[in-house]
């Protein structure tokens, strides 16, 4: 029997949850066609989430799989050939059609596609490709286009992609190659890897001008993202972040997804039973944050953890300072930028004020009181003129000060 | 020294600030002379006359692009503080060179936080208004309509941003603050207030059969959504009515 329209969308956005990505940020901004030729769409800057659902995630994107078909076995996904779960296919007509009407009501900013693969991975690219060709060409849409590439797609493909999607993506899925040999035996790392670098060096192409001042082809101006389940295998935080850091530098990637393994139904018999890590998964995201925004490596944030995770009692910035408490106090009325960033419970934003607001007077705590800046939290690690950290720095119970009692572990 | 009152309606525009301030800056009158307010209830509403400028004697001098920017957004919240605020700022600025960049100034830190209220609320607006089709039959444009609640003064704002977006349809955005218009051709906004229209959109289901479906019943976190998502804003987005089902659903299922 045919299952109606809104049961297979059940089905395929079902599917589509394990992804964590829904940005619609870092593409070029553009607005609708005006004048004759209307059109319908833009993008902004920031990206925007339309709406948030109680696991706390935002939708920006009307994230769906073209099938949950697949042909491969990868153990810790829902679409497997050998899960029991309902299948179900769109076609190309029908995921144009339900973008547009989501989109001309404001629900989202755009689509996240994805598919599982079916006759060949050519094969489902190549639809893959056409919805977004006809979103674009025959429809005029110029909202957010995130495809998820499958990797082993032939390089034009791939290149025709990239001429209609803000955002390119291909999962790495497993942190460690042998974690994926493990759990993805048909999956190649060495092909995903030089997919992403085929995709960056695209990238970078098409920021270049050529020197006949001609325009080279648009190429994905979102760039490339990518995910790694957390949890599933043995892969310890050091181990994750060490691949985060080479995938951030490699391949310039814009950003690293950290999914936690979620149970699914009609799981892999490999697979742990259990909740998902979603506290460890929270903290990886502070590390990558930590690297991102405050100039921290990635190595500095696991280097003290005798175990290769990170605590999960305090976030990754305070352990940090807690370990290298050599470094403070700082004063900041004198420290540079990238000390103060390392000063927990400062961020790039108080940091920023504060330095412009000491060109202009000497602070002191209650100037920081007034930036909003958290003294408790900043007060052992700083000094001004009306204020020292009379031996705090030396308390061997000083992380206790900062961690939470232990029944709050638990996000659940 | 003899003090000024100035009546404003609650809406009032950057404009009409401007020129009572400009006036009174002309005139050398210190902020704490001048007392803004906007007569609240039906009474006033219906006997308030607009206190008329005072004659401008002088230019008030050159405030910088910096400046006019902030008393422009200021100028877009609702409190009646506002008018003061912004008054005392441009006041003080003429003679104090850094008071834009002293963050720790009370009168900048009330400043920065209402700008932050404004943008917020924009930016709310943006991502929760929620078109509903009533495409009038023949017409071979397509029509909707939405209704939103902004807190502040925002409708100017965020108008260019609804219509660089959704140029190929006819659309209106009804608010108790005004409403914004796009025909196809020019996009108009007014203060005038509206009431909120009852129209059906089929469309709606599936959005929600979507909002359903793409939440991971395995990680369950209410406040990380509240805090993005506030309850004030539920009653105008369709899809948020399934939440308590949502979420007793997910605690019925065993990890
Ligand atoms: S190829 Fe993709 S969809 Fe198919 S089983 Fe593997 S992860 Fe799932």
């Amino acid at each position: 029997m045919k299952r109606t329209f809104s049961e297979r969308l059940a089905i395929l956005s079902d599917a589509a949850k394990y992804d964590a990505s829904c940005a619609s940020s870092g593409s070029d901004r553009r607005g609708a066609a005006k004048g004759k030729e209307k059109g319908l769409g833009s993008t902004e800057r920031s990206g925007i989430c339309h709406t948030w659902t109680p696991d706390g995630r935002c939708v920006s994107l009307l994230k769906i799989l073209m099938t949950n078909f697949c042909i491969y076995d990868c153990a810790y996904c829902i679409n497997r050939v050998s899960s029991g779960v309902e299948r179900a296919r769109f076609s190309v007509e029908e995921i144009v059609w339900l973008t547009l009407e989501f989109y001309r009501r404001n629900y989202i900013e755009g689509l996240f596609l994805s598919s599982g693969i079916i006759r060949s991975s050519d094969y489902t690219m190549e639809e893959m490709v056409r919805i977004a060709k006809v979103l674009r060409l025959d429809k005029g849409f110029r909202g957010y286009i995130h495809l998820k590439a499958i990797p082993d797609a032939s390089p034009e493909l791939l290149a025709e992609a990239g001429l209609y999607a803000d955002r390119l993506s291909i999962n790495v899925e497993m942190p460690t190659e042998r974690g994926l040999n493990q759990y993805a035996p048909e999956k190649d790392a060495a092909g995903i890897r030089s997919a992403m670098g085929h995709m960056r060096q695209r990238m970078d192409a098409a920021k270049e001008k050529a020197p006949s001042g001609k325009r080279p082809a648009r190429f994905a101006p979102g760039g490339q993202s990518t995910q790694m389940i957390v949890g599933a295998d043995a892969a310890t935080d050091q181990d994750i972040l060490s691949s985060s850091s080479a995938l951030y530098s490699d391949y310039r990637l814009r950003r690293v997804y950290y999914s936690a393994f979620s149970p699914i139904p009609h799981a892999s018999e490999a697979l742990p039973a259990q909740r998902p890590p979603l506290l460890r998964e929270h903290r990886l995201y502070q590390a990558d944050w930590l690297f991102r925004f405050y100039g921290f490596q990635f190595q500095e944030i696991t280097e003290s953890r005798p175990d290769g995770m990170l605590d999960l009692d305090v976030d990754p910035k305070l352990s940090w300072a807690l370990d290298n408490r050599h470094v403070f106090p700082v004063e900041v009325n004198r420290a540079p930028r990238e000390l103060l960033l390392r000063v927990p419970g400062l961020g790039p934003r108080s940091v920023t004020a504060l330095l412009s607001a000491r060109r202009h007077k000497l602070i002191r705590l209650d100037d920081l009181e007034r930036l909003r800046v958290s003294l408790r939290k900043v007060r052992p690690f700083i000094t001004t003129p009306d204020w020292k950290p009379v031996k705090l720095l030396d308390r061997l119970d000083l992380k206790a000060l900062f961690a939470p009692p232990p029944k709050q572990l638990s996000l659940l | 020294m003899k003090e000024y009152r100035v009546s404003l309606p609650a809406d009032a525009s950057f404009a009409l600030w401007r020129d009572h301030a400009r006036a009174f800056l002309g005139a050398g009158v210190p902020p704490s002379l001048v007392i803004w307010e906007c007569p609240s209830g039906q009474d006033d509403l219906f006997s308030m006359s607009e206190t008329p400028l005072l004659p401008v004697r002088a230019s008030g001098g050159r405030v910088t692009r910096d400046c006019l920017h902030l008393l422009e957004t200021v100028l877009c919240h609702e409190s009646v503080e506002r008018f003061d605020l912004a008054y005392r700022i441009l006041w003080r600025s003429r003679t104090e060179r850094a008071l834009l960049r002293t963050v720790t100034d009370p009168d900048m830190i009330l400043a920065r936080r209402m700008c932050h209220q404004i943008r917020h609320d924009v930016h709310k607006m943006k991502a929760f208004v929620r078109f509903r089709e009533r495409t009038p039959e023949g017409s071979n444009t397509r029509h909707f309509v939405a209704w939103f609640e902004p807190e502040h003064h925002v409708l100017e704002r965020v108008a260019s941003f609804f219509a660089r977006r959704f140029t190929d349809m006819n659309w209106i955005i009804l608010t108790p603050r005004g409403s914004i218009g796009w025909d196809g051709e020019t996009c108009v906004v007014t203060r005038e207030i509206c009431s909120r229209e009852i129209v059906e959109d089929e469309t709606e289901a599936l959005w929600k059969t979507y909002y359903r479906s793409i939440f991971n019943p395995a990680r369950v976190k209410v406040k990380a959504m509240r805090s993005e998502m506030s309850p004030k804003y539920w009653k105008n987005l369709p899809e948020t009515e399934l939440i308590p089902e949502m979420l007793a659903e997910a605690a019925r299922k065993v990890w």
